[in-house]
């Protein structure tokens, strides 16, 4: 049994053969894609590790049926970075340490790019800690996450300033 | 693990690598997605298997429908007792008390819910799991013991890693009859779980009867040493791989039993096998914080100096094997009080075996004694931060000893006065913010011994100017691929890009667990050392060569620095590594380091961190609900190697804090014995 189905993930269109009809998004990536940065932490979406944007949005991918997605657009840690220049929100991770382990990193990040397209939160802090608080960081590196999100924004709404001038 | 990748650094660094803030140089590989931890693995023919488990806490297993689990399409393998491949130990064998009896499907008996009872190994993950479904066991249930009175008590012969169960310095009860104050206090704290984000996984190939493992380890040697005591293999036919935890807080410090079990079902099917654990299932054979019961009683005179100090704890260990809370060693340091007694009791209950869970005894230990040190203070109507200063130690109270460092004293300074403590009212209930809220503020005292295991490094000063360290150092997020590899730069005398750094696999030197709060100063030392041995025989080679600036400077000696031998009497005097090495015709220097606590000095000194911290607390009058609206804190921890990466462990430490006064505790069903909040929406986890 074979399920074709058409993503473009990353920026790149695959034609994936779907082997199984439970298969969620995250272990496709993970299990049949070799994309392992996106992470799982609890497989039932509680926990954000493993946070992708769909069509732009944020989701969790473990919730989502790859076989449903025919046709999405996929973004994952692995393609966030230009080469090697760092996406704002990466580069902010590490300059404001928002991480210990690393293992919810992959989904802060997602989450953060997804925060700041959504234009909800601001620059209060307070918005920005609720709009990140789908995703747990056991290690509770949240100030560095809060710091980081902040900075991403800010860095990003100049060059916006900057490509419509 | 080869040297790691990093992100350029954009401080400027003046001398040395220790003490600066560095960011974390495996932070280019954690943010881009390229940190590869256990379960991101896949070697050719891998195949995945899923736990099946039990769903009772007591009792047998009398049926698994193997038939139909196998039926399931993709299914290679199901592992139950009937076929698990031999074992060279007894799993439940016990040499020391540091090696916990596992649960690898050696009979039919379960003995709490969520106990593997057979592995599920397929072709997908989808199937594994399934198939794991299909097995539906049924059970010959006993009833479960769950709770602290569950059971009856019985004293345990040591608590923690093998403290004595009872200490009585002084006499207690006289103390307390010439109290002027008293106060007897019970405290409860919950079962508590790690729930590190990355769940235990395993990824283990077997070649003829030498082993890889990608799994997470807080302690890769002795990880290797008990999976060749159980397979009856030489260590050093064990090769792990451990570069990144996913988060420990000490559930990784001892291999489990479901990463023995993903061993086994390799061995089983032939093939590399992928087992990682669900959420739920990390509510069972990973280890826990267990429950305690504590009373305090504490007996003060009438200018508020402690008379006695009695700790006792009721806490709980699994049916089957043995790890008790040592709550009381908090009370041995904090205070100074004429007389100190700490007891124990514990139960035997249907669940898991507990194990250390991050400050194991201190956080559950000075949560009460700190509680019970504030009703004193309130019954005496003194302020809390006072009444600590009037009965702040200034020797180690039980033993005597002195500090080897103690700035306690200044972080109590420190803290309250950038918390603006003196503006707290001493009666509880007087103050409430604009929108009504009560407002309360508190201090607590942080305390935590330094301890150092042994551990082992290796050091390399190459012909091209460059270095190499390497040991098997375990980095679960405090920093230790930055702050060990600061060390290191230091040790060789070298700037950090010239510095290759290799940790996190067990075919280096044994660098000691990760635990303990002990792995810097462990592997640190160790580094320290294997460095230094390298510069000694570098300078003895410049200082006996005739052409070397260093000639003759035995008595004046020399320090290495920037990557160059220097005249410690005459600097405009110095020799690089490269000359040293290429005149000597010697490609590169080898130097080895070892650590290990001193008994001389573990003897004449007592020896801790320390730390206090205030706090805010808002609390709706009506509703009861409550909210922390600052922390400060203030610590005293010894020499800081990255003032960055450790102020990301004291906020943790600080939120975990938080969590355990108002999150996180496991609810137990009495009836099944189940933990009923087994994930991470209902077992409440601080979030951002």
């Amino acid at each position: 049994m074979s399920l074709p189905i058409t993503l473009t993930i990353n920026g790149v269109r695959r034609t994936i053969g779907l082997d199984d009809p439970r298969v969620t998004l995250l272990d496709l990536l993970r299990e049949r894609l070799d994309l392992t940065g996106t992470k799982k932490g609890c497989d039932r979406g509680q926990c954000g590790a493993c946070t992708v944007l769909l069509d732009g949005r944020r989701i969790n991918s473990c919730l989502a049926l790859a076989a449903s997605l025919d046709g999405a657009e996929v973004l994952t840690i692995e393609g966030l970075a230009r080469g090697d220049e760092l996406h704002p929100v990466q580069a902010a991770f590490i300059a404001h340490d928002a991480f210990q382990c690393g293992f919810c990193t992959p989904g802060q990040i997602m989450s953060a790019v997804g925060l700041i397209q959504e234009g909800e939160a601001g620059d209060d802090p307070e918005r920005v800690r609720e709009g990140m608080s789908g995703n747990l960081c056991r290690c509770g590196a949240y100030r560095g996450i809060t710091e980081a999100v902040l900075e991403a924004q800010r860095s990003l709404s100049q060059v916006d300033r900057k490509e419509a001038a | 693990m080869a040297e790691i990748p990093q992100a350029s650094v954009s401080q400027h660094r003046h001398g040395g690598s220790i003490g600066q803030p560095l960011t974390r140089r495996d932070g280019l590989l954690k943010v881009t997605g390229q940190a590869r931890y256990a379960a991101d693995n896949h070697p050719p023919g891998m195949q995945h298997a899923v736990l099946a488990v039990s769903s009772i806490a007591r009792g047998r297993v009398t049926f698994l429908d193997v038939a139909a689990a196998k039926a399931h399409p993709g299914v290679i393998e199901v592992m139950t007792p009937a076929n698990r491949p031999p074992l060279a130990l007894d799993p439940d064998a016990k040499m020391d008390p540091f090696m916990f009896r596992l649960d690898l499907l050696q009979n039919d008996r379960v003995r709490y819910a969520g106990q593997p009872i057979a592995v599920v190994i397929a072709e997908t993950l989808e199937a594994a799991t399934e198939a794991a479904a299909l097995l539906s066991p049924r059970y010959e249930a006993e009833p479960a013991r769950i709770g602290l009175d569950g059971n009856d008590s019985f004293i345990p012969p040591v608590v923690g890693p093998g403290y004595p169960p009872e200490v009585r310095h002084g006499d207690v009860e006289a103390g307390l009859a010439a109290a002027e104050h008293r106060i007897e206090a019970i405290y409860e704290t919950p079962a508590q779980y790690h729930n590190a984000m990355e769940p235990h996984a395993i990824v283990a190939t077997w070649d003829d009867d030498r082993l890889s493992a990608d799994t997470p380890s807080q302690g890769l040697a002795w990880a290797q040493q008990r999976i060749a005591g159980l397979f009856g293999i030489p260590p050093e036919n064990i090769l792990i791989r451990s570069p990144f935890l996913g988060g420990g807080f000490g559930s990784k410090g001892m291999i489990s039993g479901p990463q023995v079990l993903g061993i086994l079902a390799a061995r089983l099917v032939g093939r590399p096998v992928k087992l990682v654990l669900r959420r739920e299932q990390m509510y069972g054979p990973v280890g826990h914080r267990a429950p305690t019961r504590q009373t305090l009683r504490l007996g003060a005179d009438r200018q508020g100096a402690l008379t006695a100090i009695h700790h006792h704890v009721r806490t709980a260990t699994s049916s089957f094997d043995d790890f008790f809370e040592p709550c009381g060693q908090v009370s041995h340091t904090l205070y100074a009080s004429p007389a100190i007694a700490t007891t124990a009791e514990a139960v035997r209950l249907d669940t898991g075996t507990p194990t250390f869970m991050r400050a194991p005894g201190e956080a559950s230990g000075s949560i009460a004694l700190e509680s019970a040190i504030e009703e004193m203070a309130q019954a005496i109507g003194m302020d809390p931060l006072e009444f600590r200063l009037r009965n702040y130690a200034e020797v180690e109270p039980i033993s005597g000893k002195p500090f080897s460092s103690k700035a306690l004293r200044e972080c109590y300074a420190q803290g309250a006065a950038s918390f603006r403590w003196q503006e707290r009212p001493l009666a509880p209930r007087q103050m409430r913010d604009e929108n009504g809220l009560l407002v309360g503020w508190g201090v607590g005292t942080a305390t935590f011994p330094a301890i150092m295991f042994q551990g082992q490094a290796r050091a390399v000063l190459r012909r091209d100017g460059t270095g190499l360290v390497e040991l098997g150092a375990q980095d679960m997020g405090q920093g230790a691929w930055t702050a060990l590899a600061q060390i290191a730069a230091d040790g060789l005398g070298l700037e950090l890009e010239r510095l290759e750094f290799r940790a996190g696999s067990s075919d280096l030197p044994d660098a000691g667990i990760a635990g303990g709060s002990s792995h810097t100063a462990t592997a640190g030392v160790a580094i320290h050392n294997a460095g230094a041995d390298v510069i000694a025989k570098l300078a003895e080679l410049a200082m006996s060569d005739q052409r070397s600036p260093l000639f003759g400077a035995n008595n004046a000696g020399v320090l290495a620095r920037g990557g160059r031998l220097i005249r410690r009497d005459d600097e405009s005097r110095s020799d690089s590594y490269a000359d040293i090495l290429a005149r000597a015709g010697v490609a590169e220097i080898e130097g080895r380091g070892s650590a290990a606590g001193d008994p001389a000095a573990q003897n004449a000194y007592a020896m801790h961190a320390h730390g206090a911290v205030f706090a805010e607390v808002k609390v709706e009058p009506e509703l009861g609900q409550i909210r922390a609206t600052r922390l400060v804190g203030a610590f005293a921890a010894g020499t800081i190697i990255n003032p960055r990466l450790v102020r990301s462990q004291y906020y943790g430490g600080m939120i975990w804090g938080v969590s355990f006064a108002l999150h996180e505790r496991a609810e137990l069903d009495p009836r099944s014995g189940r933990v009923m909040n087994a994930n991470l929406a209902e077992y409440h986890v601080p979030v951002n």
